[in-house]
């Protein structure tokens, strides 16, 4: 049963397994075990992520494809749902017509990128994916008429989702059914189904001849595969991956603007995230992203109590106070490569053997 | 005779002055084995390139039954039935044996496209890549990566694959190139039973001419590109132009002329 769940690619290391399972149990019970919204919040983020994460890895870790459009396809299933959202008003109906013409406008991009480019050494690749999104991040926040422009635009979800629906009125738990428990739970089933959607592709025939071509495409190519569309084939179903992800974020956050979805700090991030998770393992992303969320989140918090726990000493509070946090987590990014070249899922499996 | 299952006409390429083959044309039928012999730098490997399609031919065609096959790329002439099994060691590295096998085997079945399916969901597909890694002597190796092959064995596995495929033309590239005393008997008696098949068309670049005088029903001499002899062993070795050409050497040499 757990087997065919996660397509016979099992997370062979116990420790690798019993963190997959503690995440897996906070993030389902997430809105019953927090109080806070920030807990929430970057409960939801973290859910987000592993689907964007696990679908830039299908693309970097499982193809050898060096794309830095990921965040362009993430942007679009944002703005899709979200301007459709805010144009044409707060219905179901408006959602679901702003996603599937985010994701067909998504396959479609993906498609021309894949079919124009990927024909070419990685390294142009990478520029070309480069170009397309930072022209795609300009056009969006210069056409403010429809997107809002930098600001982004703040719309209104559907009645189920408001935070002012009660689905019951007596407390389950201890937690008030709200409409935002439900928008979180609409995210976190989905951002399930779509990892384990991805983990069965890359553990699929199809998934398999991507890893070869990964691994010698020269040799791909002479075993009878045309490399090109199984590449241009990885890099739609990344980029539709991508899509959802980005309705999902949009979904939770009721705004979506260039500065969530669009910008380069993102990209980065997501490469991050594959790289500290483990590249071609799909449970990275879920380490990953756990990890790198989390840090995010409350490294800031944590740094603010050590430098005032460490007061009394010299340079110490400095070198702890809150506004150092980026330096830590460079750090913290550094080391990690350092000692897990192969990521923690790397590091993990190899030491079970 | 019957028609040539493969055959070359006029088969040239120049990598900017330098002419590597030189207007070779020969057919190749099914059920014969043909040794191609030649000194290093003859153009043995180029010649198979453009045969199978890694290289584009500036000049001349390829058939395959009849049908011209030359504007078409490496995995369409695969598709069609043409083999390869590579001179340099060209293998999926962190893959595992089976994998590795695996993929050939898919490939034939014309599986790769299915993004649905678990890769370990196809019983008949895992029981053919195991048929072949047997007929490799790797079954112990089976779930090793590529990688942490040793020579002898990445060639043996190179050989699976190319079996796997089930193609009709057989390319080998020195197949027993650096390897183990042991092992070359293992790839020797697949190629004599594949011959034995009698439907099969085989190429075999290999320098070795005991092996050669043994398997071969035909042999191909190049030299500096160009076809220089061509018929039955016995006549082939015994003629002056492959005398003074590659024999001489090899005789002197120790079979690296």
């Amino acid at each position: 049963m757990i087997n065919a769940v996660l397509s016979g690619d099992l997370p062979r290391s116990r420790v690798l397994s019993a963190a997959l399972v503690v995440i897996l149990v906070v993030l389902a019970s997430a809105p019953f075990i927090f109080d806070g919204a920030q807990a929430i919040n970057t409960s939801a983020k973290i859910c987000v992520f592993i689907v964007l994460v696990a679908s830039y890895d299908l693309l970097l870790g499982y193809t050898g494809i060096v794309s830095f459009a990921h965040t362009m396809f993430y942007g679009i299933g944002g703005y899709g749902v979200g301007l459709a959202l805010y144009g044409w008003g707060a219905t179901w109906s408006s959602a679901a017509t702003g996603l599937v013409l985010a994701l067909a406008a998504g396959i479609v991009l993906a498609l021309v990128i894949g079919l124009f480019s990927l024909r070419v050494r990685a390294i142009f690749y990478a520029m070309v994916t480069l170009a397309v999104a930072s022209a795609f991040a300009i056009l969006a926040g210069q056409l403010s008429d429809i997107t809002g422009g930098e600001d982004g635009r703040s719309f209104r979800v559907p009645e189920l989702l408001r935070p002012g629906f009660r689905l019951i009125d007596a407390p389950v738990l201890g937690t008030q059914i709200t409409g935002r428990v439900i928008a979180y739970y609409i995210v976190f089933v989905s951002a399930l189904v779509l990892f384990l959607a991805g983990l069965r592709i890359v553990n699929s025939p199809f998934g398999r001849v991507l890893q070869a071509i990964r691994e010698n495409d020269f040799r791909a190519e002479a075993l009878g595969y045309r490399t090109v569309y199984y590449r241009t084939a990885a890099n739609c179903l990344a980029a539709g991956m991508a899509v959802l992800a980005g309705a999902l974020n949009a979904l939770w956050l009721r705004y979506t603007g260039p500065d969530t979805t669009l910008s380069f700090a993102i990209m980065l991030d997501i490469l991050l995230m594959v790289v500290i998770g483990g590249m071609g393992t799909m449970y990275g992303a879920v380490l990953g992203a756990t990890l790198f969320i989390v840090a995010q989140n409350y490294l800031q918090k944590l740094m603010g109590t050590a430098s005032k726990a460490t007061e009394a000493l010299p340079l110490l509070p400095n070198l702890l106070h809150p506004d150092r946090w980026l330096l830590w987590l460079g750090i913290l990014f550094v080391l990690s490569v350092y000692f897990f070249p192969t990521g923690i899922v790397g590091k993990l499996r190899q030491r079970r053997g | 005779m019957s028609r040539p299952v493969l055959e070359t006409r006029d088969l040239t390429i120049r990598f900017g002055g330098h002419v590597a083959v030189d207007h070779v044309s020969a057919g190749f039928h099914a059920g014969t084995l043909t040794a191609i012999v030649g000194p290093n730098g003859a153009g043995k490997t180029t010649y198979f390139n453009l045969i199978s399609g890694q290289l584009p031919a500036s000049a001349g065609a390829v058939h395959l039954d009849g049908t011209e096959i030359t504007p078409l790329g490496a995995a369409a002439r695969t598709r069609l039935g043409i083999g390869r099994a590579f001179q340099l060691t060209n293998l999926f590295p962190s893959l595992t044996v089976h994998e590795n096998v695996r993929l050939a085997v898919q490939a034939r079945a014309g599986g790769g496209g299915n993004i649905l399916a678990r890769w370990s969901s196809r019983r008949d597909w895992i029981e053919r890549a195991d048929h072949f890694i047997a007929a490799a002597n790797l079954q112990d190796k089976r779930d090793l990566p590529a990688v942490a092959l040793p020579h002898g064995d990445k060639r043996k596995l190179e050989v699976a694959i190319m079996m796997a495929l089930e193609p009709r033309v057989f390319m080998f590239d020195e197949p027993t190139a650096g390897m183990s005393v042991d092992d070359v008997p293992v790839i020797l008696d697949l190629i004599r039973k594949l011959k034995d098949e009698g439907d099969k068309t085989i190429l075999l670049v290999e320098h070795k001419m005991d092996v050669v005088k043994s398997l071969a029903d035909r042999i191909v001499v190049l030299h500096n590109g160009r076809l220089v002899a061509d018929g039955e062993p016995i006549e082939v070795i015994g003629s002056p132009i492959v005398q003074e050409a590659y024999l001489g050497v090899a005789a002197n040499g120790g079979g690296h002329g």
